[in-house]
């Protein structure tokens, strides 16, 4: 089928197949042709191998940092060029922006959906139809697992744990199809790699490979593994709600939503029956589950009924869109103006508490991309650091906690373009903040108990509440 | 196979190995191999030589080695990765791990590791584990490239498949039929073909997954496989699901016919299914319901306007031509009402719940089902799900933004005097603000966003809607700047009240500094001007002014055309502006030239005399230019407005020809086309047709026979007319049920509908779907093992039904007022059978000939029945146990019949009412309204677990009584109330019955709850006898003596009796005894015996009745049931009713 594109190659390229490839040498080829690119590794003649029929879902997975080499594929049928990244180089060429590139590009014989994460694109070959949201959502699925399983999900861990992140894949895919992506199934056939095991499989020459034979894949309860063993069985659900929010330059509110998150970290012997119930359940309209909660249950009772899988794990997610429901917890005074005549502006923000329920809000950050005629600003912070970057034009400031006796402020001057005319634009303000011991939605767990068990657990709840998007405009 | 297995041997051996490889291996040495890009690759090769250490290790970054010039090409190849060799040749594992990790990391990186083929493939059979898993990525990895050599690890394979542990054949399996090596076809056919029949549901998973492997590789094993897949889609486990769905989208979508008989089956499991499995089995279930069920939007078309009929027959189907749309709008008179197939609702109300699924591919799923399958009202449901996936990474945003806003689109009827709007146009609009765009999203999710808002924009939100793009027209993002100009234009265009407002916007931002800006709102502004040129003349002089200083080609243009077009509104300007623009002619963009010909054109045709020399300077400049387009439009513009010699025919028409008037674009979204492919399709976002992009199919005009559905269905009875039966179902419904009953119309309340649609669907299937769709709430084993039981009784159930018919009169006649409910079910069931004598009539006549002494009676009784219910006498035939040789073969006749009465199965079972109508309100008490209340038996449409009790108000009193509805109900522990609907006004002299369900929670505990008007409120209860707390099961004999056997004990009680003369014949004691019980009759060996089945409606535990009757008059009676209570009273109510 991608003849064409095998044959694309051009004698005396054959040498440039050096692991590295700047980004000048990276489209040596006009794509005008359909399938004609010159192919850089000399994978490409293996393109010709193609079977006639394509009925794969995800074909191949090439790992592409943000200096454009690729430093690891997968192919789970065939082997896909990897020429068929060119496309993707000259889409996120023609993006500018890494978030920006579209994702997914059709070329002619492939399409290429990808996922930017942690500075890493993530990109899938396929080649027939096929719902992109399965495509993205399982490359989604494909970063959190190596987050879970190395902590961090980066090039160089990737490229230092290459053998588990390859039977890892190997396991995820079976011919295109998810086959296991409960993380608990796959730590169970491939164990996770860990300092201490690191050591002693150097020493005794044994692997990450379980050598036990994964059970949970046959339960039916497939997330959960069995034979869970611990001394100290305990339970924690943390309660995250992040407010997005615009607020208008007046300071009312345009929009506010509360996106809330239920994680939880259990670690209990046995097969533990789990009930969860809230004091106002009434909250959450709008809710989305982690596929161990019984729903008919929670349609019935407005309870949370479930067995746990084992380890970390993302309980429940929910929504509370009505806007009424939604406290704003800080406010910003702001005055930032430029004046036409003059090559100064000004620049002033106040940040203060607002519904807070008597809480301290912390970790309070704020951000601002001014406009591209700001050459540089002198300011000075009631409390907190800040820096300004002359070149991307970012403003952030540091402010830390906000005394509600001495509010924090940031005030100063701006140095615009000489002679240039004032910009039209007004920065937004972005704001970080976090409240802890709140769930601003008012969400409050009543009790969580357990069944099917006998030992007694340790249980424990976490409140808190967070900044998402949330935007002050000026 | 001898000769490959002599080949490692070889492989082995340094020197002639690699030329031995490359003749095998079609990668290194294909077919015209091109020796010269070879030789290319060499050098990099041997580079690789020279380090090998560095270059193996899978710790060493990615740089790859560093080309070092000067290295000898001499190098002698056969040295490569002799150390990876080496170590994969020892005996000990940890250095086979080592070389095997190495050649992995190769291999990740992309790099060639193909000549370690023959090295690696012994170790196929390593005992360690890890290795073997390495070997095994390898194996797949390189196999197609060396099919030889690959074939040696085949019998390894083969020894696994016969493994004791599943997991060990089914991940020999899955590696088997990774190696894409034709030659093993045969054997990977008959290892799929034996996995598919294993004991473990994971290894038929896998079986699943090998399918489609097999048949890229060879898709000449088609039918084959075909056979498989069907194997497999009858699995009952979810387990195997998704993956065998999977194998059937690819290998043999076109087979919808393999769907049929799982398609409930499927629909049931789907929630248990994991999410990628649901997705495909959702996406597959879209396409069979879109060939299988009506479009439940016809109805609505039947009742609105014509115009809205015709656009909704485009809707469908945008390709669809005038004539088809036309022949749609004639049928549709003649077309019966809609009533939605209990199937289609079995999906609708299977996948709803999905949209609760964390995986955002299952939530679009289930939203394009819905989309493109549920009825206009309850399309809405999806938007909520929707809206919460924006919330996601950037790429699952980009992906529901796309389809949000196809769905949002607003749609106009090119035909219709008014626009029409969609259905899907108002579901987003509750969650506006929820598209509003922040600085930090990326441009195009700004632009998605922005394509949504415009959308859902109305007369209504529009205000806000502009609030908002102000302050977007502010935004640093020019791309998104303009994009937010366009949006504009469109609000303006699509709402007419604000089109001034807009163009008062545009005009002020022509005085931005941002060119670009202003270049975009000159080019709406002058769409926007076209609609209504004569007022705004102001504004049109203000562009001309801008032409000096908007540099932009396309701006300029667009300000050209427009004082061209409307120059009869500046003429004192417009020859100003043309002597500018032929100044500077030469330094112009083609696209402004163009203009200014077209301008000078226009000029000289209305006032020439000003212009006509600057157009003919314009002209010979344009005369000379670079560019042909322009030469030649100077060509022909001077041809048409110059009057040559000749007085071209064409020039006197020159003015109609420039000046005419031009109709005003529509600025229309780019997302207006794109519902004609599936949402939620990768052919959807890119607006193209995908490879393998299955079309969906359109609503078929008549529904095919839905019956293909029924799993036990024998196939001769496929010929009931459904749409007969519909007809004749509702006024059964519409009696005992009200609205709620399977007649639902599309558009009701999707809520009542859902539920309400349990029960119909369980009604009006057939005998076999009424245990499936009972699972609702029912643990899935529990399932399993009722449908099983159902069918293991079916046939006795039938001689059953059979009798049951035969009993219906007694009843009445034995003196126990008949309800509404039951009489008008008994007569509808009656009059079925009237209606298919067809089938009858052949039937009833082999029955004759089979079974002389009998069957005379029992026709003849039918055909009596028929004719009149009350003059019946029952003939005194042994209806219990007839001749064993007649029982099979009556059973096995009156199959057909009873299973086209399936719907009706229900109230046959339970003919007679329960204990008569007894009072719940004195007409004296209740200030005229008189209410009483009978057990009607019917299940419950709601809720299975509640008993259906009609309650019959009637008015006595001189002025109507209003708002009759339940109060606030004071309930025990466990009781609940599904109310009746609010009686709006009983006229005086008038009675009514509605329905309420009552779950008892099996105990004889009184309902109490108050009876509400507008004026007064009474306090009633309800306390059902114990025998209205359970249904009819049906049980063969030998699973009534079964679960006697379980039941003894604590759980047996027997009461001994004299049973009176009047009533020792058989049908008066089962007369008795099912008035007195809702049971159903268990057929038995004996004639002394009677036995009865029943379940209690909450708990769903077995109550089991038997009674052994002496001709004597001595009899006993046993009643064993789980519930002890329930069976003492049940004893009690029984022997009463029997020695009464």
């Amino acid at each position: 089928m991608s003849r064409g594109e095998a044959r694309g190659r051009v004698p005396g390229w054959g040498g440039g197949h050096s692991g590295r490839r700047g980004r000048g040498r990276r489209r040596p080829c006009c794509h005008g042709d359909a399938g004609l690119s010159i192919c850089r590794g000399f994978q490409t003649e293996k393109d010709s191998l193609h079977s006639l029929t394509v009925s794969t879902m995800i074909h191949s997975l090439f790992l592409i940092n943000s200096s454009g080499d690729i430093f690891l594929e997968k192919h789970w049928k065939s082997v896909v060029s990897r020429s068929v990244c060119d496309y993707f180089f000259e889409a996120q060429e023609r993006a500018t922006e890494a978030e920006n590139v579209p994702p997914v590009i059709p070329t002619p014989h492939h399409y290429l959906l990808s996922v930017y994460r942690h500075k890493i694109f993530f990109v899938a070959v396929i080649q027939t139809e096929v719902p992109p949201l399965f495509v993205i959502e399982f490359l989604h699925r494909v970063v959190d697992t190596f987050q879970d399983y190395f902590g961090v999900c980066s090039e160089p861990v990737i490229k230092d744990n290459v053998v588990v992140v390859y039977e890892v894949l190997e396991e995820m895919l079976d011919n295109g199809f998810p086959l296991a992506t409960e993380s608990n199934i796959l730590k169970e056939l491939i164990k996770p790699p860990t300092i201490l095991r690191t050591v002693v499989n150097t020493i005794t020459g044994s692997t990450n490979v379980g050598d036990q034979l994964p059970t949970g894949q046959l339960s039916v309860v497939p997330w959960r593994r069995t034979g869970v063993k611990y001394t100290n069985n305990e339970a924690y659900f943390d309660v995250i709600e992040e407010i997005d929010a615009i607020i208008d330059k007046s300071g009312s509110t345009i929009t506010a939503e509360i996106q809330g998150v239920i994680d939880a970290c259990v670690k209990l012997t046995g097969m533990p029956d789990l009930t969860l119930s809230f004091m106002n359940p009434r909250l959450l309209d709008d809710v989305s589950f982690h596929p161990c909660v019984r729903f008919k249950r929670w349609e019935s009772e407005r309870i949370l009924s479930f067995i746990p899988p084992d380890g970390n794990f993302r309980l429940l997610s929910y929504h509370v869109s009505a806007q009424n429901l939604v406290a704003i917890p800080v406010y910003v005074k702001h005055n930032i103006s430029f004046r036409d005549s003059s090559s100064l502006g000004r620049f002033e923000i106040t940040v203060g508490p607002k519904q807070t329920m008597g809480k301290t809000i912390e970790g309070v950050t704020v951000t601002s991309q001014l406009p591209r005629g700001v050459l540089n600003m002198s300011l000075v912070p009631s409390q907190g650091a800040h820096t300004f970057d002359p070149v991307t034009k970012m403003l952030s400031w540091d402010v830390g906690k906000i005394n509600p006796q001495k509010l924090p402020s940031l005030k100063g001057t701006m140095s615009l373009q000489a002679g240039a005319s004032k910009p039209d634009e007004n920065p937004t303000i972005n704001l970080q903040f976090k409240i802890q011991q709140l769930a601003i939605s008012g969400l409050k767990v009543n009790r969580l108990d357990m069944y099917g068990e006998k030992y007694k657990p340790f249980k424990g709840i976490k409140y808190m509440t967070k900044a998402g998007k949330f935007q002050v405009r000026t | 196979m001898q000769r490959f297995l002599q080949l490692p041997g070889a492989a082995v051996r340094p020197g002639g190995r690699e030329a031995d490889q490359e003749a095998a291996s079609p990668v290194l040495a294909p077919e015209g191999g091109a020796p010269p890009w070879y030789q290319a690759l060499q050098p990099e090769e041997l580079r690789w030589l020279q380090a090998p250490e560095e270059d193996t290790t899978p710790e060493e970054s990615l740089e790859g080695p560093c080309p070092e010039p000067g290295q000898g090409q001499s190098q002698s190849q056969p040295l490569r990765h002799d150390d990876l060799k080496a170590m994969l040749d020892t005996n000990k594992d940890s250095l086979k791990l080592e070389a095997m990790k190495r050649i992995v990391a190769m291999i990740a990186r992309g790099k060639n590791a193909s000549d370690l083929f023959p090295a690696v493939v012994k170790n196929v059979a390593c005992k360690n584990i890890e290795v073997k898993k390495l070997v095994y990525v390898y194996l797949v990895r390189y196999a197609e490239e060396q099919q030889d050599l690959a074939l040696l690890s085949i019998s390894t394979f083969q020894r696994g498949l016969k493994d004791p542990n599943q997991l060990i054949r089914a991940s020999a399996l899955r590696v088997l039929s990774s190696i894409r090596v034709p030659i093993i076809v045969p054997i990977m056919m008959l290892a799929i073909k034996e996995a598919a029949s294993d004991m473990s549901p994971y290894v038929r998973k896998t079986a699943a997954h090998a399918i489609p492997k097999l048949y890229s590789l060879d898709s000449d094993q088609k039918d084959q496989l075909i056979e498989v897949i069907e194997k497999l889609l009858a699995d009952k486990t979810t387990l195997v699901a998704g993956s065998v769905v999977m194998a059937f989208e690819e290998v043999c979508p076109e087979r919808i016919d393999l769907i049929h008989k799982n398609y409930r089956k499927l629909c049931n499991l789907l929630i248990d299914v994991e999410e990628w499995g649901q997705v495909v089995i959702i996406s597959m279930l879209t396409r069979y319901a879109r060939t299988q069920f009506l479009s439940p939007t016809q109805n609505e078309s039947l009742l609105e306007e014509n115009s809205e009929k015709a656009f909704y027959g485009s809707e469908e189907d945008e390709a669809k031509g005038p004539g088809s749309e036309e022949a749609a709008s004639t049928a549709l008179p003649t077309r019966k009402p809609y009533v939605m197939d209990p199937d289609h609702r079995l999906l609708l109300r299977n996948t709803k719940p999905l949209l609760q699924s964390r995986s955002a591919a299952v939530v679009m799923a289930v939203a394009q089902l819905y989309f493109h399958l549920a009825p206009k009202a309850e399309v809405g449901v999806i938007a909520k799900a929707l809206v919460r996936l924006l919330r996601s990474h950037s790429e699952v945003q980009y992906v529901v933004l796309q389809n949000v806003a196809t769905m949002s689109i607003k749609r106009r009827v090119s035909t219709g005097p008014r626009p029409a709007l969609v259905v899907q146009q108002g579901m987003f609009e509750p969650y506006l603000k929820s598209f509003y765009i922040r600085s930090t999203d990326p441009t195009q999710i700004k632009i998605l966003k922005l394509e949504v808002l415009t959308n859902l924009a109305n007369e209504t939100n529009i205000p806000t809607v502009l609030r908002e793009f102000q302050t977007y027209i502010r935004s640093m993002d020019k791309d998104f700047v303009a994009a937010t100009i366009q949006a504009i234009g469109r609000c303006a265009t699509n709402i007419g009240r604000v089109r001034d407002t807009c163009l008062n916007g545009l005009v002020q931002l022509l005085s931005n500094r941002d060119e670009l800006v202003v270049a975009e709102s000159v080019v709406v502004i002058k769409k926007l001007l076209q609609m209504q040129p004569a007022q705004h003349g102001e504004i049109i002089k203000h562009l001309a002014k801008l032409t000096d200083n908007i540099q932009v080609p396309m701006a300029r243009a667009s300000i050209l055309w427009l004082i061209g077009e409307y120059c009869e509104h500046v003429p004192r300007i417009a020859p100003d502006v043309l002597r500018k623009m032929a100044k500077s002619f030469t330094a112009e963009e083609d696209i402004v030239k163009l203009q200014v010909i077209n301008l000078a054109a226009k000029l000289y045709l209305t006032n020439s005399k000003q212009t006509k020399l600057l157009t003919q300077y314009v002209l010979s400049l344009a005369k000379y230019d670079q560019n042909y387009d322009i030469r030649d439009r100077a060509r022909f513009t001077r041809q048409l407005i110059v009057p040559s010699e000749q007085g071209g025919a064409l020039s006197r028409h020159a003015k109609k020809l420039f000046l005419a008037p031009k109709p005003a674009p529509v600025l229309e979204s780019s997302f207006k086309d794109r519902d004609h492919f599936q949402l939620g399709s990768l052919s959807h976002l890119l607006n193209a047709k995908a490879t393998g992009y299955q079309e969906l199919p359109d609503w078929p005009e008549e529904a095919p026979d839905p019956s293909v559905r029924n799993v036990e269905v024998p196939e001769w009875t496929k010929c009931s007319n459904r749409e007969k039966r519909k007809e004749k179902e509702k006024p059964f419904y519409s009696d005992s049920e009200g609205e709620s009953g399977p007649t639902e119309s599309a558009d009701s309340d999707p809520e009542s509908e859902s539920e309400s649609e349990s029960k119909s669907s369980s009604e009006s299937g057939s005998g076999e779907s009424s245990s499936e769709s009972d699972n609702e709430d029912q643990e899935e084993d529990e399932e399993k093992g009722r449908s099983s039981e159902s069918e293991q009784s079916e046939e006795e159930g039938k001689k059953k039904k059979m009798k049951k018919r035969k009993k219906v009169p007694e009843g009445q006649e034995g003196g126990s007022s008949s309800d509404e409910g039951s009489d008008s079910s008994s007569s509808s069931s009656e009059s079925e059978m009237t209606s298919e004598t067809e089938e009858e009539q052949v039937e009833p006549a082999s029955w004759r000939k089979k079974t002389p002494p009998s069957s005379k009676s029992a026709p003849a009784a039918k055909e009596v029945s028929l004719l009149d219910l009350e003059d019946f006498t029952p003939p005194s035939v042994q209806p219990v146990s007839p001749p064993t040789v007649v029982s099979t073969s009556l059973a096995a006749d009156l199959e057909g019949l009873t299973l086209t009465d399936s719907p009706l199965v229900p109230s046959l079972l339970s003919p007679v009412s329960g204990a008569g109508r007894q009072e719940l309100l004195h007409r004296v008490a209740g200030e005229g309204l008189a209410v009483d209340y009978t057990f009607s038996r019917q299940p419950f449409s709601g809720d299975p677990h509640m008993v259906s009790v009609h309650i019959h108000f009637s008015n006595s009193s001189d002025t109507p009584i209003k708002g009759l509805h339940v109060g606030t109900p004071k309930l025990p522990p466990g009781i609940s109330i599904q109310e009746f609907p609010e009686i709006e006004s009983l006229a005086p002299g008038e009675s009514t019955t509605v329905v309420m369900g009552i779950n008892f929670c099996d105990s004889t505990q009184a309902a109490n709850f108050q009876l509400c008007t507008q004026t007064r409120q009474f306090y009633v209860s309800i306390q059902p006898p114990v025998g209205e707390l359970m249904a009819p099961v049906f049980l063969s004999e030998n699973e009534f003596k079964k679960e006697q056997a379980k039941l003894t004990g604590m759980n047996e009680i027997t009461e001994k009796l004299t049973l009176p003369d009047t009533c020792r014949s058989d049908h008066i004691v089962v007369q008795k005894v099912t008035a007195t019980a809702n049971l159903g009759r268990v057929p038995c060996g004996t004639s002394d015996e009677y036995r009865f089945a029943g379940r209690t409606l909450t708990s769903g535990s077995l109550v089991l009745l038997t009674l052994d009757a002496r001709p004597t008059g001595a009899a006993q009676l046993t009643v064993n049931s789980e519930k002890m209570v329930i069976g003492t009273m049940l004893v009690k109510d029984v022997v009463q009713a029997l020695t009464q």
